[in-house]
């Protein structure tokens, strides 16, 4: 059967992720521009019943391999499960999520193929996928074309819509023999707190050198939780350095890239670094003392303004609105 | 124990990028070049894990042009004890063909762990390191921010979305790290002087066909001029915003 695409869906503890959903509706539109079928593939124990859920978005067929060797992630038992079902796939994609960044380098050097990584934008010209990412942080783009089979992408979680879409998936599952798996995940720990992730959050309210010291973040996590549960709290690499906040909250070249619709930097000069890691997101809000910070260039909404007095005034602003 | 690093030569983090008018690339003149800031944690680890056992090699191999030799200069100053460039002039290969050149080079020592970067800050693909560890059939952990090694095995960290996972992995492996793993040292004057003097074997190499082909380069979109928002103190500007991001941007 020709499986013109095929999307990897990533689920973890059990649950499809929402960048799954991204990349088959994506799938769904690259599948459709040649006429083909887009299928997916879920690796895990129990999984067939997300196929349903994967055929709402636009699966035609969902492929399943289960194996209790498949409860967790183990990278080189997902490669081979996905390399067997992908190697006769015209396109395969899924997300630049960690697993799919992990994962999808490893499936296509098994097959023998090239890949695009952290693509913004995904489009056939005939057969021929066309891959927009960024380069240098951003600060180019390059459109790669792969001559490998399959051609293998993976697409920047919220950038690419998820949408439903009225095709009721059929599932068929595939028994792959699992050898040994070289890696073994030992223990999984959440962050402690209920945000959402940077990478996968709508809102993020960032704090840099300005924000004086650790306790201070408290106004922006306060922001936060008045924004909802979609907002969360980001820093620069200053106030990563200083101790303030974790490694894992920096937005920048060497921390996350983040795309959220809102994204409100306090206390940030806006080095090109940490430009870099925030630039695509939707608007941008610069809240900054110095009239003169390179972050007024880049945002769509500045204010000059001592952020220990805005911030709370944003705050009860916020809880007003939301509260109407 | 000995240890490689693979270790690519990119522009500084600073450096502003210039597209070639012919759209084949970007403009290399007067760009400074350094070491991939994520390499020099794993320069640092492989040094950390050396001093600790007492024992052992750090190799440092490169692939790129003669200009990278300056960047395993430094990771030998830092205190790595031998550099090997795999000198493939400034063609270009994807990260499949480069995977194989350096998964061949790999092989050929004997090499109980190796590092590089979560991801080169020029190309940004974050493949090289999976894909090495595939072709040379060994397990690999990406994003890690926590090293603990124990006889045959490494009990690596690594960062997901909203929280970490820790991983065994049987050695040899391919580590790839992220920032947090470590503080890189700086390399010391008497460090210069002796990497002077420490070997460095240039090899030619040519890249096969690229299997994934940019075929275009272009600008990043302009972001059209953004407003400041004026107000007599901080809680008009704060109804201001709010007002704008509800009504004109509305995303709140
Ligand atoms: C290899 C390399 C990689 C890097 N990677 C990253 C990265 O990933 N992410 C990153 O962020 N940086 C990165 N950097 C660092 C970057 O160059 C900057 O040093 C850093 O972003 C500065 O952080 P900042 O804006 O918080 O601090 P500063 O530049 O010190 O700016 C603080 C700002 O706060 C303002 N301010 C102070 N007090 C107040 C107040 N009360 N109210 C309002 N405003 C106030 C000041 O006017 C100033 O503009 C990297 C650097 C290098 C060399």
């Amino acid at each position: 059967m020709a499986k013109e695409v095929l999307v990897f869906a990533e689920q973890r503890g059990g649950a499809l992720r929402k960048v799954s959903f991204e990349m088959v509706t994506t799938g769904r539109k690259l599948a459709d521009s040649m006429g083909g079928e887009c299928c997916a593939v879920v690796v895990g124990d129990s999984v067939s019943g997300m196929a349903a859920d994967l055929g709402k978005y636009g699966a035609d067929k969902v492929f399943v391999v289960e194996d209790a060797k498949l409860k967790d992630y183990v990278p080189d038992l997902y490669a081979q499960a996905v390399a067997e079902v992908a190697k006769d796939a015209k396109v395969l994609i899924g997300g630049a999520s960690a697993m799919g960044k992990d994962l999808l380098p490893r499936v296509a050097a098994r097959l023998d193929t090239a890949m695009a990584s952290d693509c913004v934008k995904l489009d056939m010209d005939g057969n021929s996928l066309m891959a927009l990412r960024p380069v240098f942080a951003g600060k180019a783009f390059v459109t790669i074309k792969i001559n490998g089979t399959p051609q293998v992408a993976a697409g920047r979680p919220k950038v690419f819509p998820a949408e439903e879409n009225a095709k009721a998936g059929a599932v068929e599952k595939v028994s792959v023999s699992l050898g040994d798996a070289k890696a073994a995940l030992k223990e999984l720990k959440q962050e402690a707190g209920d945000r959402v992730d940077l990478t996968e959050a709508d809102i993020i309210v960032s704090g840099g050198r300005g924000m004086k010291g650790p306790d201070e973040y408290k106004i922006l996590e306060e922001l936060a939780d008045a924004l909802g549960s979609t907002a969360t709290v980001g820093a620069s690499r200053a106030a990563v350095d200083a101790g303030w906040r974790p490694h894992s909250d920096q937005v920048g070249q060497t921390g996350k890239t983040v795309s959220p619709s809102l994204y409100i930097a306090c206390g940030i000069s806006g080095a090109i670094q940490h430009l870099a890691g925030m630039g695509s997101s939707k608007y941008i809000v610069a809240v900054n003392k110095d009239a003169d910070a390179p972050i007024f260039s880049k945002a769509d909404y500045g204010i000059v303004e001592d952020l220990f007095k805005l911030v709370p005034e944003l705050t009860k602003e916020v809880k007003k609105l939301l509260a109407e | 124990m000995n240890s490689a690093v693979i270790m690519k030569q990119v522009p500084d983090t600073e450096a502003l990028i210039k597209l070639a008018p012919d759209g084949s690339g970007y403009v290399k003149e007067g760009v400074k070049f350094v070491m991939n800031p994520y390499d020099e944690f794993g320069v640092e680890e492989a040094l950390k894990i050396k001093e600790a056992a007492g024992a052992g090699e750090v190799t440092i191999i490169s692939l790129g042009s003669e200009r990278a030799v300056e960047a395993i200069r430094t990771a030998l100053a830092m205190g790595a004890d031998k550099g090997v460039l795999l000198n493939a002039g400034e063609g270009s290969a994807c990260a499949l063909g480069l995977a194989k050149a350096l998964a061949e080079e790999l092989k050929a020592g004997d090499y109980k762990i190796i590092f590089c970067g979560k991801q080169a800050i020029d190309d940004d693909m974050a493949q090289v390191g999976p894909m090495v560890a595939e072709l040379m059939g060994i397990p690999c952990v990406t994003v890690v921010t926590k090293v603990e090694l124990s006889g045959n095995k490494a009990v690596c960290t690594r960062e997901i979305e909203g929280g970490k996972e820790i991983v065994e992995v049987a050695l040899p492996a391919v580590i790839a790290c992220q920032k947090g793993l470590n503080e890189p040292r700086y390399a010391s004057l008497p460090g210069i002087m002796k990497a002077k003097k420490k070997p460095l074997d240039q090899k030619d190499i040519s890249l096969g066909d690229a299997k994934a082909v940019i075929v275009k380069w272009e600008a990043p979109p302009e972001r059209p001029p953004g407003r400041i928002i004026e107000g007599d103190d901080a809680a008009t500007k704060a109804a201001a915003l709010v007002k704008a991001l509800r009504e004109e941007a509305k995303v709140i």
